[in-house]
């Protein structure tokens, strides 16, 4: 065991690449939500058909991309479409299992933005924006978001909504005409939150080994909530630690973060 | 048919200041070439619509060629923010940049829309999001068989759409094949086109899964070899990660920006 190698956000890869184990297809954003439906395909889920927004369908890429449109997602596609028909026909009709995606700031009910901290005409922080998020998170059987956790991430209130999770609880997403659950979990360098069955509020099921309720309640943007049995997370395997490195080392050949 | 000019030629006559350009690649095949050549030629006060705002549109918002963006989500790939970008939007530098944003699904279909000669297209997306409070070509709508809720978002019809395929033949014929992203959607949504290739072929073989792009759709075909670098042909050339990642220190900071942009040619826009 080589864990105290390991980054935050390698952390939450390995976390988030174990909830990907039986699923068929998996619509993943680029960076974390990318690296650990990857990881999984090697690992967990040997099926997995990965699903990426620059059209490619059915990737077996031997190491993580750069970008979606990443030759090795391109060279190892089964097939490519055009982005019009990616979403139309793919995403937009509820075919895919999971969506796994990244945020800026997630909020209690697991909506998303990753568009502007501070006001929308004159932010302070411009963010790349919607991307293929919002359909994903609309289509999508349930989703995965993948997060570092902090106050300035797990927030009480968004800047801009750009992806509903979960809305303002139940019946939000019936009302909106969404076909997916939507947020099924929040995994973070500190825990998993999971919806609460009956709020659907993001609730603190599971901890990192050595992280105490204290360590989220004080790196949490609201007064967060814990189940009544807190499951401690299983710390990484050889075999986890072994293929992320493995995947991510033409990543650091590029002089960039492993994920 | 389709003319073959020398780049700086079909720039000349196809984009004019003021002009609404498509420039499209998704993060494949993305016309870096052409894209100079917009700012060689110091085009001004163009609104740009790209899913996937890249380096390419750091800088030619950088070199004070935009005035409007239209765009889904913009950042460099696999490295971060685009600097140009925040700070046209953040202050205002090197001018103001007014900016309409969608999502990927909401700017393809308006891309589709304005290719099929429709008003709009209808879509399952942007209920219950901020976005469509920012955005006017965006309304949700019953649909007139159920009345369920679903999105109508307006066409798009550039004046220009400007690509970059692996080849064309000698007709101005061109075939791209790889991640083909909006391209077709663009040069058929838009009023005028141009194309740059990586080689002009005696016959074009069509490719398996290849998008074929007929003569007498495109206005102009340019051959500019490696055109697409730091970008990359899918089968004929490599994307130059190291670049991506060297242009987040180029680009953080203007005086940084404006000395790369002088040693490579590309005049910066006088500024305050």
């Amino acid at each position: 065991m080589r864990e105290s190698r390991l980054s935050p956000r390698d952390l939450i890869v390995i976390v988030a690449a174990r909830r990907l184990a039986g699923r068929q297809t998996c619509f993943a954003g680029i960076g974390l939500p990318s690296a650990a439906a990857i990881l999984a395909s090697y690992v967990h889920a040997p099926d997995l058909y990965l699903v990426f927004e620059s059209g490619v369908l059915g990737p077996r890429p031997a190491s993580l991309p750069l970008s979606v449109a990443d030759e090795v997602l391109a060279s190892t596609a089964q097939t490519i479409v055009s982005v019009p028909e990616m979403f139309a026909y793919w995403l937009q009709p509820g075919r895919i299992d999971v969506g796994a995606l990244g945020a800026a700031q997630v909020d209690r009910f697991g909506n998303i933005n990753t568009t502007v901290i501070g006001p929308y005409d004159a932010p302070k922080v411009r963010l790349p924006g919607a991307g293929g998020a919002p359909e994903i998170a609309a289509a999508c059987a349930e989703t995965l978001i993948l997060v570092e956790h902090g106050p300035r991430t797990l927030v009480g209130a968004l800047d801009f909504t750009t992806t509903v999770g979960h809305g303002s609880g139940p019946g939000s997403r019936v009302a909106l005409g969404f076909r997916g659950f939507g947020p099924r979990a929040v995994i973070t360098d500190l825990a998993v939150l999971e919806p609460d069955p009956g709020t659907l509020e993001l609730t603190v099921t599971a901890l990192h080994a050595g992280r105490s309720p204290e360590d989220v309640r004080a790196r949490t943007g609201w007064s967060v909530r814990f189940a009544d049995d807190i499951a401690s997370i299983p710390p990484p395997t050889e075999e986890e630690v072994a293929t992320l490195n493995r995947l991510s080392r033409r990543m650091a050949a590029a002089g960039r973060p492993r994920t | 048919m389709a003319q073959l000019k020398p780049l700086a030629a079909a720039v000349a006559e196809l984009v004019h200041d003021g002009d609404t350009v498509a420039i499209e690649g998704f993060s494949h095949l993305v016309p870096f070439a052409a894209g100079h050549e917009l700012i060689r030629q110091q085009r001004r006060d163009l609104t740009i619509v790209r899913m996937v705002p890249d380096v390419i549109s750091d800088q030619l918002i950088g070199a004070g060629c935009v005035a409007r963006l239209v765009f889904s989500w913009a950042g460099n790939p696999g490295v971060g923010s685009l600097h140009r970008f925040r700070d046209a939007i953040e202050r205002g530098w090197p001018r103001k940049l007014d900016i309409e944003e969608h999502t990927h699904a909401g700017l393809a279909a308006r891309f589709v829309a304005g290719a099929s000669g429709l008003p709009f297209m209808v879509l399952r997306a942007y209920a219950g999001t901020s976005l469509i409070d920012v955005t006017e070509h965006v309304r949700l709508i019953g649909d007139p068989f159920t009345g369920q809720q679903v999105a109508a978002i307006a066409a798009i019809n550039p004046d220009v759409a400007v690509i970059h395929a692996q080849q064309a033949d000698r007709a101005g014929n061109v075939q791209l094949w790889g991640i083909a992203g909006v391209q077709k959607e663009a040069v058929l949504a838009a009023g005028r086109s141009l194309v740059t290739v990586d080689e002009i072929v005696d016959e074009l073989k069509p490719v398996p899964g290849g998008v074929i792009l007929p003569s007498w759709v495109v206005s102009m075909v340019a051959h500019v070899p490696g055109g697409t670098y730091p970008s990359y042909a899918h089968g004929l050339t490599t994307r130059d990660d190291g670049f991506y990642a060297a242009w987040d220190s180029i680009a953080r900071g203007r005086d940084t920006f404006v000395a790369w942009m002088e040693e490579q040619n590309l005049p910066v826009a006088a500024h305050a």
